[in-house]
Parts: structure tokens; C-alpha cells; sequence
């Protein structure tokens, strides 16, 4: 069942597609000319984008007179926001703005997805307040987080495959250095696993709160901290060990594997209380 | 008003007499100060690197009679013979000259096409000049653009962004693993010109930590004293290779100096972390088996000499995209130099037409008995008026329309029409 909108909600969809859109192309020129300003427009279009799709979530949470993440769509758009939110943060933090162009269709297709489906009308749930809120806003930011270094452990091992085999091509050298893709890849999953960590335990407590006890079993549990543990291995082995370079990002590339199943299977099949996020 | 250029370059003179007519820093500020004082030209400017000397100035009078001037001044300043001058010379006027400069700048014009050195030097000759105060408007203006040109190709165009040597590529490549290269540290092996060159490239991207490695010590010593590196042992690999991210090789041997088990111990003994190896030799100084490695990226002399071929090739490419933002500057700066021209002639013409009305009135009135004082001031005060109608409305429309002023492109022929000789300046 489509739900009402105002004309307000639509003109913020279509900014917020026209931003993103418009900043994947800038960053498209800036990774084919290696222009600076293309990239600095990149990263405006990019910053309109986010706030354009932060009043369509609120939009949408109006619509919908609950959090805007109850439902698959809302999540989405939600996690898409948050991938933005992150990269733009790895891409101030470390001065770099050739990955841009890979992300950003990522984004797109998240938003797209999530703001074109119909959104489902829910009945009210139990599921409010600030503690539940966090809990489902940091788990989503560590799915995006974790989204991100898999774009980059997929790039680093391109480059790396282009640079090995001597194919040196335009790409090579408009992508990101190996070293800093690698670093990029561990600040993100660093940022996924503290927020994984930190929402899991708001989760418990909120569980506490509204069951009073901490621990009823959900398989979801079971692949979280499965996660957990496997970017963990992966912090270590790509800083320190003789795993460092194209092994340790394709353990990043399974572990995303991972989440992906925990987001969809886990998810829609197996746990009863995490449907959608 | 017109601009010459007299000079000669890489492809006009041969170096022993480049090096013969080049000027140094107080060289050039000499040679500027005698040729305004001779009255060659009003407005000096000297460029001078190791390919080119120029000389661009403003004359007083005609540029076709500054020219044998600027020949002669160039071969006594420098005791050239004039004759060994003559034939490397070459000379360009206003537009052409003004198409040089901006091709200059922009890199076009270099031995090198697109090096980047070239624009830093047209800025320090046009500073150190204009401190010197042996530039005018003319001048000033035109270096100005000269700049913009040359930071606008180097921007808007690919002409100077790719490494065109082999230690240039191999360095550019290192940093597609490692980034910036501060903080990390290079192996040389072999002291010989090669090596000089990647380590003063390696040194330029801002490599941290140098070692050098030769069979003969003493040439290695001298080496890293020179580039303020460290000596290590001929063939000490388990010293030499556990820092280095990059190792460069050019030495003449008829074995690998680099074989698989000794590259394989160090990549155990480094942990795997990364190693880009550079190997400029002939015959190979790496073992080809050892490329398989992980995490080990091997480049040899064809690999980098193929870089440098598609880079020339991508270089080449962007000439047209230049010439087209040269050819804009072009334009503007003799649309700039049109309309100052315009509105000089168009005062010029005013003072030339004041003074004929004068003559016109003393001659023909003295025969016109029956007007009174009176009457001929009232007369004069009208024809004034009459002559500056005629002249207000093309100054004012010289002054708005800029299509107008790109339409007039030969100023002279105006001069030539409306005023006479003893007029022109």
C-alpha cells in the first residue's frame, strides 16, 4: 500500500537523487582528469545529497508516525545515509577522493531502492525510545561502515591485480595508493566494529529494559559477533602479519559476505526480532 | 606601441652558443638597465634558462630599427661574434611575439614539452624585472598573461602531469603503493649515472631514508654524500633489504644481482610488508622468477620505458588543448592592447584636430574684417564644440564595446590615415 505523500516529500526524493547523482558524475571527472575542482564538486553535490536525504527519512518517519528504519525500505535508505555520512568521513580524514566514484552508486541504488518501493504501513510497535533508536542507527552505521571497506578491499584488489601484472592502464593512475586503501579499509571496519560493539550492547540493554531479562536467544546474536571476531582477525592480520596486502582484503570481501547473509538470510528467515536491520 | 622579442633556443643554437649568450641573474638585470639607458628599448624584459635567451621589450620608435640594435647589443655584451649570432637568432613582433611568450610559459616550447621548471622561471625573470622597474604596462601586462597561461595549461591539461623519464616513471609508480613517499626509505644498487638520476627523482618526491649500495665503495661514499644517504655493504642483503620499500637496481652484470631465494628470505624477513623493485639493468639484475612473489611488485627497463612511451604519446595529445588556451590569451591581450592603443589615438586625434582648428582660425578669419572680438571667441567655442561631438560618441563606444575594439585589430593604419608623421607618437 503506497502512502500518502505532500508534493514536499517528492521535491526532497528528486534533490536528493539529483545531488547524489551529480556527485557521481563529478567524481567520475575527477577520477578521468584528475582535476581537483571536479573532486571538490564531488564532494559538494555530496554534502547536498546527505542533507536532501536527511529530510527525506524525516519525511518518510512522518509519514509513516514511527522511525523511519521499521521497515526494509526505511533501513535501507537509512544504511545508504550512513554509508554516505562515512565515506565522507574517510574522505575528509584521509584526503582522498578517488574512491568517490565507486561509493556513490552504492548510495544511489540504496536510496533509489528504498524511497521507489512502497513503503508497508506497520502497525505501531514497541520498538521506540533513544536506546532502541541508537542501537538500530549504530548497528546500520557498522553495516555501512563495513560496506565501505569492502568497496575499498574490492579496489585495492584491482590496483593491486593492474600494478602485479604490469597493465598499467589510465586507472592505475588515478586510483588510490595500495597503502592507502588499505589504511581507508582499516579505518572503516574500525569504525564498523566500535559501532557494531557499542549497538549491540545498547540492544541488550534495551532488551533488559523491555523483558527484563538480558538474553533470550536469536540467531542474530550468534552472526553478530560472528562478524565481530572475523573483522577483528581482519584489523590484525592486514596491519601486522605476513597476510598484509591482497589477503587480508579478500578476507574483508568474505566478511562482508557475512554481513550481507546476516542482513537478508538471518534477517528474513531466522531471527525473530531483527527483520530489518 | 609595439612588443619584439629577439632570442634563441634550444632549436636555433647549438649549446656552445647558448651557454655563451645566457645571462645570469645580474647579467640580466644589467643587460636591461643599459638597453633602456641606450634608448633601445623603453620596456625590458630577460629570459634566460638553460635553452632559451630572450629578450622582450617595447621599443621607442619603429621595432625594425631597434633589431640590428638588440643584435648588436646582444653580441658586445656577451663578446659574441656578430656573425655566429645572426644565424641563431630569431626575432618576433607583437602578435607572434606575444604567441611565443604564451607558448613559452605554457611548456610548448620546451626541449621537454610540458616540464614545469619553465613557468617558474618565466615568473622569477619577470619579478626580479619589475623590481628593477624595467617593465611598464605593456610589459607587466603581458607577463601577467604569460602566468595565467601557463598555471591555466598546467591545470586545465594533461601537457606536463606524466613523468617522461624512466626514474621518473619507476618513482611515480612506487607511489601507486606507498603513496607519498615521506616516511619511507629506498635501496640503490649501483652508483653510476642511472642511479644518480632515480635518486635525485627519489629525493624530489620526498623519500625519507637512502642507502646505497656499489661494488666499489668509494663511488657509493661519494653518492650518498652527495644526496646525504647511507653506505651499505656490496651484497649485505639482510641489512640492506629489511627498511626499504624501494629498491632500485641498475648494475652491469652478466648474472642476476637479485635472485628468487634472496629477494624470498628478505620478503620472510620484512613480514611480507611491500617491496617495489625498479630494475634499470641490461642484461636483468632481477631473477624474472622472482616477480611471483606476494606482495613484491617487479619493473623492469621495457616496463617503464613502455610508461614513458604512452606518456609522450599522452602528452601530444593535450598540445592542441594548450595551443587553444594559448591562442585565447592570444586574443585578449591584443584586444587589451587595441583598446589602450584606441584610446590614445582617439586623444591624439582630439589634440591633432584642437590644434588645426587654431591654425584654420588665425589663417582664413584674418580676412573676415566685420566680426567683432566678440563674434570670433563665440566661433571658436562652437567649432570646439562641433569637434568634440564628432569625437565623444567612437571614444565612448570604444570604451563600452569590447566587440568593437576586437574589430579594430590594426591600430596603426588608423594613425597612418588620420594623422601625420610628426603625430604618430
Amino acid at each position: 500500500m503506497r502512502r500518502e505523500q505532500g508534493p514536499m516529500p517528492h521535491i526532497f526524493l528528486y534533490l536528493t537523487v539529483l545531488a547524489y547523482a551529480l556527485s557521481f558524475g563529478s567524481y567520475i571527472r575527477f577520477l578521468r582528469t584528475g582535476r581537483e575542482i571536479a573532486g571538490g564538486f564531488g564532494t559538494l553535490f555530496l554534502v547536498l545529497g546527505l542533507i536532501a536525504h536527511y529530510v527525506a527519512l524525516l519525511e518518510r518517519s512522518r509519514g509513516l508516525h514511527t522511525v523511519p528504519y521499521h521497515d526494509l525500505y526505511g533501513s535501507m535508505s537509512l544504511f545508504g545515509w550512513l554509508l554516505a555520512l562515512t565515506y565522507l568521513g574517510l574522505e575528509f580524514y584521509h584526503r582522498q577522493r578517488s574512491v568517490g566514484a565507486f561509493v556513490l552508486p552504492f548510495i544511489l541504488v540504496f536510496f533509489l531502492a528504498a524511497h521507489l518501493a512502497p513503503a508497508d504501513r506497520l502497525s505501531p510497535t514497541i520498538a521506540h525510545g533513544p536506546v532502541f533508536a541508537f542501537h538500530v542507527t549504530l548497528s546500520i552505521l557498522a553495516y555501512a561502515a563495513f560496506a565501505l571497506s569492502f568497496v575499498l578491499s574490492l579496489i585495492f584488489l584491482i590496483q593491486n591485480r593492474l600494478l602485479r601484472n604490469r597493465q598499467l592502464s589510465e586507472v592505475v593512475w588515478r586510483l588510490p595508493a595500495l597503502e592507502l586503501l588499505e589504511r581507508m579499509s582499516r579505518s572503516s571496519v574500525l569504525v564498523g566494529l566500535i559501532s557494531i560493539a557499542v549497538g549491540t550492547i545498547l540492544g541488550f540493554i534495551w532488551v533488559d529494559r523491555l523483558t527484563g531479562q538480558y538474553w533470550y536467544y536469536d540467531p542474530k546474536y550468534v552472526i553478530t559477533l560472528v562478524v565481530l571476531l572475523l573483522y577483528a582477525v581482519y584489523l590484525q592480520l592486514s596491519r601486522t602479519t605476513t597476510w598484509r596486502g591482497a589477503r587480508a582484503s579478500r578476507l574483508c570481501i568474505f566478511n562482508f559476505v557475512i554481513v550481507v547473509l546476516s542482513f537478508t538470510v538471518v534477517n528474513l528467515y531466522l531471527s525473530h526480532s531483527h527483520r530489518y536491520f | 606601441m609595439e612588443i619584439v622579442l629577439v632570442g634563441l633556443n634550444h632549436r636555433t643554437a647549438p649549446v656552445e652558443v647558448r651557454e655563451k649568450v645566457s645571462f645570469t641573474a645580474d647579467q640580466a638585470r644589467r643587460a636591461a638597465d643599459e638597453l633602456r639607458a641606450r634608448g633601445i628599448l623603453d620596456e625590458t624584459l630577460v629570459l634566460s634558462t638553460c635553452n632559451r635567451s630572450e629578450v622582450y621589450g617595447v621599443p621607442p620608435e619603429s621595432s625594425r630599427d631597434c633589431l640590428s640594435g638588440l643584435a648588436s647589443f646582444l653580441s658586445e655584451f656577451h663578446s659574441v661574434g656578430p656573425d655566429l649570432l645572426t644565424s641563431s637568432l630569431y626575432h618576433h613582433y607583437d602578435r607572434n611575439a606575444v604567441r611565443h611568450l604564451f607558448r613559452v610559459s605554457a611548456g610548448l616550447d620546451s626541449m621537454l614539452l610540458g616540464e614545469a621548471e619553465i613557468l617558474g622561471q618565466v615568473r622569477e625573470a619577470y619579478r626580479s624585472a619589475h623590481e628593477q622597474g624595467a617593465t611598464g604596462p605593456v610589459l607587466n601586462r603581458l607577463f601577467q598573461g604569460a602566468l595565467e597561461v601557463g598555471k591555466r595549461v598546467r591545470t586545465e591539461t594533461e601537457l606536463g602531469s606524466r613523468p617522461m623519464s624512466v626514474a621518473a616513471a619507476g618513482v611515480k609508480l612506487a607511489e601507486r603503493i606507498f603513496g607519498k613517499l615521506n616516511g619511507h626509505s629506498a635501496l640503490v644498487l649501483g652508483a653510476g649515472a642511472v642511479s644518480e638520476q632515480v635518486i635525485s627523482s627519489l629525493r624530489d618526491r620526498g623519500i625519507t631514508d637512502l642507502l646505497v649500495m656499489n661494488r666499489s665503495r668509494d663511488r657509493a661514499e661519494e653518492l650518498a654524500q652527495k644526496f646525504n644517504g647511507n653506505v651499505v655493504e656490496w651484497a649485505s642483503w639482510d641489512a640492506g633489504l629489511l627498511k626499504p620499500d624501494v629498491v632500485v637496481s641498475s648494475v652491469s652484470a652478466d648474472e642476476p644481482v637479485l635472485p628468487r631465494r634472496v629477494l624470498e628470505s628478505a620478503m620472510n624477513a620484512r613480514g611480507n610488508r611491500a617491496l617495489f623493485l625498479m630494475d634499470l639493468g641490461m642484461p636483468r639484475n632481477i631473477e624474472a622468477a622472482a616477480s611471483d612473489l606476494y606482495n613484491l611488485y617487479v619493473y623492469n627497463l621495457d616496463d617503464l620505458s613502455g610508461i614513458v612511451q604512452q606518456n609522450r604519446q599522452a602528452r601530444e595529445a593535450e598540445i592542441p588543448r594548450a595551443e587553444v588556451i594559448v591562442e585565447e590569451h592570444v586574443g585578449k591581450f591584443l584586444s587589451w592592447q587595441a583598446s589602450v592603443e584606441l584610446v590614445g589615438l582617439v586623444s591624439a586625434l582630439r589634440a591633432r584636430l584642437r590644434e588645426e582648428r587654431t591654425t584654420f582660425l588665425r589663417t582664413r578669419l584674418s580676412s573676415v574684417t566685420h566680426l567683432s572680438p566678440g563674434d570670433r571667441e563665440q566661433m571658436e567655442v562652437l567649432m570646439d564644440e562641433l569637434l568634440e561631438k564628432l569625437l565623444v560618441e567612437p571614444a565612448e563606444r570604444l570604451r563600452g564595446e569590447r566587440e568593437l575594439r576586437r574589430k579594430i585589430q590594426n591600430v596603426e593604419a588608423l594613425r597612418d590615415l588620420f594623422l601625420s608623421d610628426r603625430d604618430k607618437r
